[in-house]
């Protein structure tokens, strides 16, 4: 191909172009496609997931144990994580506020942040850490052990047994997660405002509420389906796609969370500018 | 379909990765009520033999047929059901490590909708009798048990549902001579009981003798030799006899690099 690049510049016949620049472009090339085959395989797969939620058999047993899995056994590093970030949150709003006179307005910027922005980013990094490693472990073992294999030759569907109810238990709990989140977060930010820098607190919740309106909340809740969503279809893509045994089990479970973690910070940028842009 | 129908029929089965060609034009008959076992050596295709007849992978070419309806061109909803009839041993257990032993057991049941928990409990137990392992074992996790333990889970897994057809890949692969001899034992028992048509694929000489009623041998992707088990250490083809045999010379040459 150099050759016919070379013959077609009028060059003299036979002699080569230089190998790094057309390399580089080669490479360029490969990564392209790799993502473009990567970004196909994995709406297929979210494709053929969702239709499994929409027709029977429906393994309800599987939905609970995902469900529990996400949701309640993520419930204390989500609420220690709230708690913490609504402290931080009033203590730098705070200082940051007294410089323009603005202290008052300390307890809607807490709740404003907490809701729309950092409740659903904080909690879905923390569980996409958490549960969307666990699930590209767990799937990654079951394809490299030949468990998946074994439930097809049982007669069952590993996208309806496996994938499927994860997906949903990812819609549905970590927006539970994060309402428990949004609470605690405030309260965070509540407790310093009162106990550390002198705030009435009938003042505080007054203003809290007086500036909280309903799409705070339900963007961010949006936005935490979304996010569950992501993490535990990515999760399941990377497990289900592992090979190689431990060690692409263990490439699996690393791909997934930080695949989840970067969509989680774009999704969420999508997600604003659709609920807030003017 | 005649008395002299194969249950399962294989002709010109195809598969390649890459430039390399696994399988090379399969053909292979298994009777009905019969044993095969096919041998031949690491890398020869065995598996994905198996795995193609499972619809574990699909074939470039060729035709499978069971009771005479070709799977390869069935729509995918009548593929399910005859493969359904199909119980399969995997080499390493392939156990649901999640799941209690029990819960393995009678996967099928459950997930089928054939049995409710309770009947499909009774149901394991009573098959985990079958295989030789006392009910309580229904309780323990797939990560409680030893290697022969989980070859007669997974055994008791495959034939809970009672299927027509059943498949073995390497059964007695990681397992001492006697528990090799015992799952062999087990496999023989438990396919007359079910009346079942059986595969197995193994490199175990042994093992072959104990389970076949018919041998074939896999080599270059093709079915080189077939005969009874009798036959099988003095075949009088050179191929077949290097490798019963044991051998370093002869025609097959391994490959030591790909």
């Amino acid at each position: 191909m150099r050759e016919a690049i070379t013959s077609a510049a009028g060059s003299k016949v036979g002699r080569r172009l230089p190998d790094a620049p057309l390399d580089a472009v080669a490479a360029l090339g490969r990564g392209v496609f790799a993502a473009c085959r990567a970004t196909g395989s994995l709406t297929l797969f979210a494709l053929s997931g969702v239709s499994h939620l929409l027709r029977p058999p429906f393994y309800g047993r599987m939905f609970l144990r995902a469900f529990i899995e996400f949701g309640y056994f993520s419930l204390p590093v989500v609420a220690l994580t709230a708690i913490f970030t609504g402290m931080v949150l009033a203590l730098q709003s705070s200082t940051g506020l007294a410089r323009f006179s603005a202290e008052t307005a300390m307890p809607s910027l807490v709740v404003l942040s907490i809701t729309r922005e950092l409740g659903p980013v904080l909690a879905g990094l923390m569980v996409a850490g958490r549960v969307g490693a666990a699930m590209a472990a767990e799937i990654g073992t079951m394809r490299v052990t030949d468990q998946i294999d074994a439930l097809q030759t049982l007669s069952t569907d590993p996208m309806k047994y496996l994938v499927a109810p994860r997906l949903l238990a990812g819609a549905v709990a970590l927006p539970l997660l994060v309402l428990v989140g949004d609470i605690l977060g405030v309260m965070g930010g509540f407790l310093i405002a009162t106990v550390s820098l002198g705030f009435n607190a009938a003042t505080y919740l007054r203003n809290t509420v007086d500036y909280l309106q309903t799409i705070d909340v339900v963007s961010g809740l949006v936005k935490a389906a979304v996010f569950g969503f992501i993490i535990a279809l990515l999760g399941c893509f990377h497990g289900y796609s592992s090979r190689g045994g431990a060690q692409g089990v263990g490439a699996a479970t690393t791909s997934a969370v930080v695949a989840a973690s970067v969509l989680i910070l774009a999704f969420d940028y999508g997600l604003t500018e659709l609920f807030f842009a003017k | 379909m005649s008395e002299t129908a194969p249950k399962i029929r294989v002709r010109g089965l195809r598969k390649a990765f890459g430039a390399k060609k696994v399988l090379d034009g399969v053909d292979l008959d298994i009777m009905t009520g019969t044993s095969t076992v096919v041998i031949g050596g690491s890398g020869t295709g065995k598996s994905v033999l198996l795995k193609c007849i499972l619809g574990l992978m699909e074939p470039d070419d060729g035709t499978i047929e069971i009771d005479g309806r070709d799977l390869l061109r069935l729509p995918p909803g009548e593929q399910r059901a005859v493969r359904a009839q199909i119980g399969m041993l995997f080499q390493n257990g392939a156990l649901f490590d999640s799941l209690p032993v029990w819960e393995n057991v009678a996967f099928g049941l459950l997930a089928q909708r054939r049995a409710s928990r309770v009947e499909a409990r009774v149901r394991a137990e009573e098959v985990l009798g079958q295989v030789g392992l006392a009910p309580t074992v229904g309780d323990l996790w797939p990560a409680e048990l030893s290697g022969g333990m989980q070859k007669r889970v997974g055994l008791a897994r495959a034939i809970a549902a009672q299927p027509e057809i059943l498949f073995f890949d390497e059964p007695t692969t990681g397992l001492d001579p006697i528990m090799g001899a015992v799952i062999d034992g087990l496999i023989v028992d438990c396919v007359k009981r079910l009346g079942s048509t059986s595969m197995a694929i193994t490199h175990d000489m042994a093992s072959a003798r104990r389970i076949a009623d018919r041998v074939a041998m896999l080599h270059g992707g093709r079915i080189i030799w077939s005969g009874p088990p009798d036959a099988l250490m003095d075949s009088g083809n050179p191929y077949v006899d290097q490798f019963t045999h044991g051998r370093r010379e002869g025609p097959i040459q391994m490959e030591l690099r790909r």
